[in-house]
């Protein structure tokens, strides 16, 4: 409701307007303008108009680094999805009071600091690490094997951070999905994987795209997961920023990819936007 | 079957931290094999003065940042909800943006500016980063809280002569209390957990603690890290806790 003095204007707004601006809008202006320099020999930044850095883009290494961060992400959410759905509608279909317990326990590893949840799993892949003192011990293996630095690693640890953004939203779709619709498709002789593809899926909608959204958007911009699971191979788009902006000190370079990862992750959720699902969000 | 996978997921969820914390207490230094229970990885993890520094900067950064935030958060959504203004729905989106973009976008951009403008990294720039980040997640919690309130109580204080601000102050902001407390654990969670923008943002001397984590992660992982894990974990619980019993109020 605009009531109270709706008209006037709103002086209050001008703080957070300005620091907005300020600290974020003009960086991010600077990131486009530094995008189209170049290098100077010494690292710093040359003030000469070209587009070189974004033709750079399409050289097969860079280009190669683009694809695979959008197939691990994609991976991540594909992975993300099978593994969240189950749980989401038993949460959606549990009783009021576990409910509430059954979504604190989700709630609980998203407040738990992410390098701690990526070391879990660096502690428990590595040679010398649990799983494979476990299986040896057992007798089940004799040498050790490696799975960390690995894209299996990658893709476990992405899948291990971002899941409860997948389950959270689909527990919000399902749990307004009248159980009777269910009922009433099983009553007409649906199949399961018809009661599932033609009358869950479509009403569970929004938070499949929500979902996705919050575990793709995180997962395609990863630098922690990739960076202290994955090998040498296993180099993302995140990767590649930092590189060439804290290594490389190639910042117009660096720019460059930053802007591209940044536009193509705001067209997603435009898309997202477009596709009405802004509802499942609160 | 819904049953098996629901379950595999919770274990999925909470064994590797179980792992690393009963690993905590292990004798051994570098094997995962268990040798008997030990208190000395906590006893290092407490001496150890690069980590205390580190904290103590987290918590500077944390606390400051939040209290920005919570203020310019709260005038947001106090703002969004109760006026109309030009360019409103331009200003909404923008206000969305630090939420959706890669976080290292905002690191390198963040980076750039400061360099830039010639202001030297420290506290001081993550701090703004920090408050940047997070006042928006502030509005969004207090306006879904503000949207529930009844404006029939504020128009009321106005009838009876209390200015704009009386009004706010002593009807509105005590009743959106339990909204602002659930933003402020939040925004001072985000801002403790945060890496990678305080890793591109810190100088030298300005290390705050995840950062200090990822290079002990880098170089020498000894179990003083499951150590250090496990406190981290236990003190996002207690937040979670506090946070969820006065939503409950």
């Amino acid at each position: 409701m605009k009531t109270s003095g709706s008209g006037r204007f709103p002086w209050l707004i001008l703080p957070p307007a300005a620091s907005l601006f300020l600290f974020f809008v003009l960086p991010l202006i600077l990131v486009f303008a530094v995008s189209f320099a170049s290098r100077g020999t010494y690292g710093g930044i040359q003030w000469t108009p070209t587009l070189a850095n974004y033709v750079s883009i399409f050289d097969s290494l860079y280009l190669q680094i683009f694809w695979r961060s959008l197939w691990m992400a994609a991976l991540t959410t594909v992975v993300c999805f099978v593994f969240g759905f189950p749980l989401a509608y038993l949460i959606a279909r549990a009783p009021r009071t576990w409910q509430a317990v059954l979504l604190l326990l989700i709630i609980i590893p998203f407040w738990t600091n992410f390098l701690v949840r990526t070391y879990a799993w660096m502690f428990i892949l590595r040679t010398e690490g649990l799983l494979n003192t476990v299986l040896m011990s057992a007798g089940i293996i004799d040498q050790p094997f490696n799975l960390l630095f690995t894209d299996t690693a990658v893709i476990i640890g992405l899948v291990y951070g971002y899941l409860p953004f997948m389950v959270l939203p689909l527990f919000a779709a399902l749990e307004r999905l009248d159980p009777s619709v269910i009922e009433a498709a099983w009553d007409l002789y649906a199949g399961p994987v018809k009661v599932f593809t033609r009358v869950i899926l479509p009403l569970a909608k929004p938070g499949v795209i929500a979902g996705s959204l919050l575990v793709f958007i995180p997962s395609v911009g990863a630098y922690v997961t990739p960076d202290l699971l994955g090998g040498a191979k296993s180099m993302m788009i995140g990767n590649l920023i930092q590189q060439q902006y804290l290594v490389v000190r190639d910042w117009p370079f660096g720019s460059a990819l930053s802007f591209v990862l940044m536009v193509a992750v705001l067209l997603a959720v435009r898309y997202y936007l477009k596709s009405g699902g802004s509802k499942s969000f609160g | 079957m819904l049953m098996a996978v629901g379950v595999a997921d919770l274990f999925f969820l909470y064994a590797p931290i179980a792992v690393l914390i009963v690993f905590s207490f292990n004798a051994s230094k570098l094997s995962a094999r268990w040798q008997g229970f030990s208190l000395q990885w906590y006893a290092k993890l407490f001496s150890d003065e690069a980590i205390l520094s580190s904290t103590v900067n987290s918590l500077v950064v944390a606390t400051i940042s939040t209290i920005l935030a919570t203020v310019l958060g709260v005038l947001t959504a106090w703002m969004l909800e109760r006026r109309a203004f030009r360019g409103q729905g331009a200003f909404e989106s923008l206000l969305l943006m630090p939420i959706v973009i890669p976080e290292i976008m905002m690191g390198v951009a963040m980076l750039l500016f400061f360099v830039m403008i010639g202001l030297p990294l420290s506290l001081f720039t993550i701090i703004i980063a920090h408050t940047i980040f997070n006042f928006p997640v502030v509005a969004l919690i207090v306006r879904a809280r503000l949207r529930k309130l009844d404006p029939v109580l504020e128009e009321a204080a106005h009838d009876l002569g209390a200015t704009p601000w009386l009004a706010f102050r002593h009807i509105t902001l005590p009743l959106l209390m339990p909204g602002v407390i659930g933003a402020v654990l939040m925004a001072f969670t985000l801002s403790l957990d945060d890496f990678i923008i305080s890793f591109f943002l810190a100088g030298a001397g300005s290390t705050t603690l995840p950062v200090k984590v990822y290079g002990m992660l880098k170089t020498a992982v000894t179990p003083e890290v499951n150590a250090l894990s496990a406190v981290l974990v236990v003190v996002s619980m207690v937040l979670v806790a506090v946070a969820t019993w006065i939503q409950r109020k």
